[in-house]
């Protein structure tokens, strides 16, 4: 295990540390002491490590992170994992705003409460959030998947493209464009696995699936009261 | 009895024009009137707005000292970027090729931005909706723009750049997004936005992840430490209010400023936003570049300049101002082809005319540059065009040395605002210089 103390150390080092690691390294486990709420902690990242920051975060915490594998012991500030790649980010306490924003690809899985506009304009990445979502959360989502095991705020999944929302309690309102859609056994099966990889015991079941209505994909000046 | 209105010897009244209700608008309220929609179209402002034509070089007499053309140096090379990033980029030449999206324009059209640019020693730029093989590969300098929408960006990509260019708004519609209309979206395109093929694909106006300078700080920060602080960091802003934005950007910790006025063009907006939001380039200039100078930036940060570019002189004016640079899009496409006449009989069959063309969101661009349509895109053969456009630029930078050695200036960086005078009061207000043949600037020392 790599231990990296930000009260002595600097970001610039401690990050160019972690997108140094070249595969077939030993150095696969790191613990980033001393976090404090600093900002673009473990960005940037490319190789199948896993850190462990060990308190809260800043801004943008695992920004574009590929392959490797990020837990935050604490709360994330606004943009946790924004434009992840792939790998997986946890972050053990709540989020704030625009969690996973513009993500591609991965899992980003936030135990407690996520903020405004989680996943907004998401791009492929899951998203699995154990308590509740705020406002314009998953707006203009194109693909992947939002999992929202508590309630989600107003306006959800506002100007939605392709990307799938699972709610399992209430939804304050629906945004333009997104309507309830029947749960398969297809997409049943797609929840339980992305509860499992986000460790979160808790039944498929219970939840609702959320989509695009597809009436808004080509403008059409008879709905322009809708947007 | 009736009145004759033919009687010899009583002159005529001619039929009266309104100048309110002119021709045009009322085509435009018909238009309307049958659509219910608003147009859409491209390019920047086409209505007439105060422009470095308004301005004029001095040039040399007893008293300033000429250099001698084609035997004394006049040098033109920019650095670009070496505030804070470890490779800030050179130029030879200070013209830019502005963003423009792969998807906007054919693959053709940007390799052969790309191919140009690297000719002539210069940049170009990425758009929304990624960067392509193609593009790096073609161009020795690229700019990565980081836009709202975020389509196709990835770490990858971010590290393969030159620099990095934060787009907040642009000349054309500072606060508006964009729309890709699905007619324009190939299988490729809609891959490299995540999208699926055919529909409209929306550009956000803002930034799905932070809102107003100090998060822009964050956000610099977080682009830096992905790139390991190597990449010159540029912040985009449309003609908006160019002192504050240029000063809010410099405090976030921008390396450069692109500012781009209102008569930069799009890809596709509304009408009403091109014509009616945002400043003309000339009145952007000089509060951009004061904000520098107060700051104590000037210089240390670079400002490069867009929005009617088109000749050397716009480039020299621009940099007699205070821009260390220029970028160029409409007309880049011009040299391309855009517009050439050679394509009246299609141009007339689209209900338009060469030089008049802008539906470039509707993809059947004659010419073979807005468009994914094959047979449009073959057109455009992309070394040819990649050698038409080194020439322009060529040709624009031997106008703006002809000028500056006429001015006494070793290097363009050297001309300054002493060396010009304004037509027009307008432009001699905007860009801070005397009316011709006066020592009057309007709005300095009391008047």
């Amino acid at each position: 295990m790599e231990r990296y103390d930000l009260a002595t150390g600097s970001l610039r080092e401690m990050n160019a540390q972690l997108q140094a690691v070249a595969p077939g390294e030993n150095l696969t486990a790191w613990e980033i002491l001393n976090p404090d709420g600093r900002h673009a902690i473990a960005v940037g990242l490319d190789a199948p490590i896993e850190v462990r920051v060990m308190g809260p975060t800043g801004y943008y915490c695992s920004g574009m992170n590929q392959q490797a594998t990020v837990r935050i012991r604490g709360n994330a500030g606004p943009g946790v994992a924004e434009n992840m790649m792939s790998g997986k980010v946890i972050v053990e306490g709540d989020a704030s705003q625009y969690a996973g924003a513009t993500g591609r690809g991965g899992l980003l899985a936030i135990k407690g409460n996520a903020s405004s506009r989680c996943g907004i304009s998401m791009k492929g990445i899951d998203i699995v959030v154990g308590g509740s979502v705020g406002h314009m959360s998953c707006f203009m989502g194109q693909k992947g998947n939002l999992v929202v095991c508590g309630d989600a705020g107003e306006a959800l999944g506002d100007s939605l493209y392709e990307a799938r929302v699972f709610v399992r309690g209430s939804v304050k309102s629906l945004g333009a464009d997104c309507v309830e859609k029947e749960m398969r056994p297809e997409h049943l099966a797609a929840l339980e696995n992305l509860l499992e990889s986000a460790e979160i015991d808790t039944d498929p079941a219970d939840f609702r699936r959320y989509g695009s209505a597809r009436r808004l994909y080509n403008f059409d000046i008879d709905n322009a009261g809708a947007y | 009895m009736p009145m004759d209105h033919h009687k010899p010897n009583i002159p005529a009244t001619p039929p009266r024009q309104s100048w309110t209700f002119s021709q045009d608008v009322n085509a435009e309220i018909r238009r309307a009137a049958a659509t219910g929609i608003y147009d859409i179209r491209g390019g920047g402002a086409k209505r007439r707005v105060p422009h470095f034509d308004d301005l004029l070089f001095l040039g040399a007499s007893i008293s300033r000292y000429p250099l001698e053309g084609y035997r004394e140096r006049c040098d033109t090379n920019v650095t670009i970027g070496a505030r804070f990033a470890k490779k800030p980029i050179e130029l030879e030449i200070p013209i830019t090729i502005a963003g423009m999206s792969f998807g906007s324009l054919s693959g053709a059209a940007k390799e052969a931005l790309g191919r140009g640019a690297s000719l002539a020693g210069t940049s170009t730029t990425t758009g929304d909706g990624g960067m392509t093989p193609e593009e790096r590969g073609h161009s020795k300098l690229l700019v990565y723009q980081y836009l709202p929408s975020r389509y196709g960006m990835n770490p990858d990509d971010l590290r393969k750049a030159d620099a990095i260019e934060i787009v907040v708004g642009q000349g054309a519609k500072p606060g508006g997004g964009g729309m890709l209309l699905g007619q324009k979206i190939s299988d490729r395109v809609a891959e490299m936005r995540d999208l699926p093929m055919g529909i409209d694909q929306r550009s956000a106006c803002r930034h799905p992840d932070w809102t107003g300078p100090d998060d822009m700080e964050i956000k610099i920060l977080e682009l830096r430490e992905i790139t390991g602080w190597e990449k010159p960091i540029y912040v985009k802003i449309g003609g908006a209010r160019p002192y504050y934005d240029t000063a809010l950007a410099v405090k976030a910790g921008a390396d450069a400023i692109v500012l781009d006025g209102m008569q930069g063009g799009t890809a596709a907006t509304q009408d009403v936003f091109i014509e009616h939001v945002g400043m003309p380039t000339l009145a952007c200039l000089r509060p951009a570049v004061q904000a520098l100078q107060d700051l104590g930036m000037h210089r240390e940060v670079q400002l490069i300049v867009s929005g009617g570019i088109r000749t050397g002189a716009d480039v020299a004016k621009a940099l007699a101002l205070g821009a260390d640079a220029v970028s160029i899009g409409t007309a880049a496409l011009v040299a391309l082809g855009d517009n050439d006449p050679k394509w009246e009989d299609e141009y007339q069959k689209l209900g338009t005319t060469a030089g008049a063309y802008d539906d470039w969101h509707e993809g059947l661009d004659p010419a073979g540059i807005t468009t994914q349509v094959p047979e449009l895109e073959a057109r455009l053969d992309p070394i040819e065009g990649g050698r038409r456009l080194r020439n322009y630029l060529k040709t624009m930078t031997l106008e703006a040395q002809t000028l500056a050695r006429a001015c006494g200036k070793s290097h363009l960086h050297k001309l300054e605002p002493e060396d010009l005078c304004a037509l027009t009061m307008e432009a001699a207000a905007m860009a801070q210089v005397p009316l011709a043949g006066t020592e009057w600037i309007p709005g300095k020392n009391g008047f």
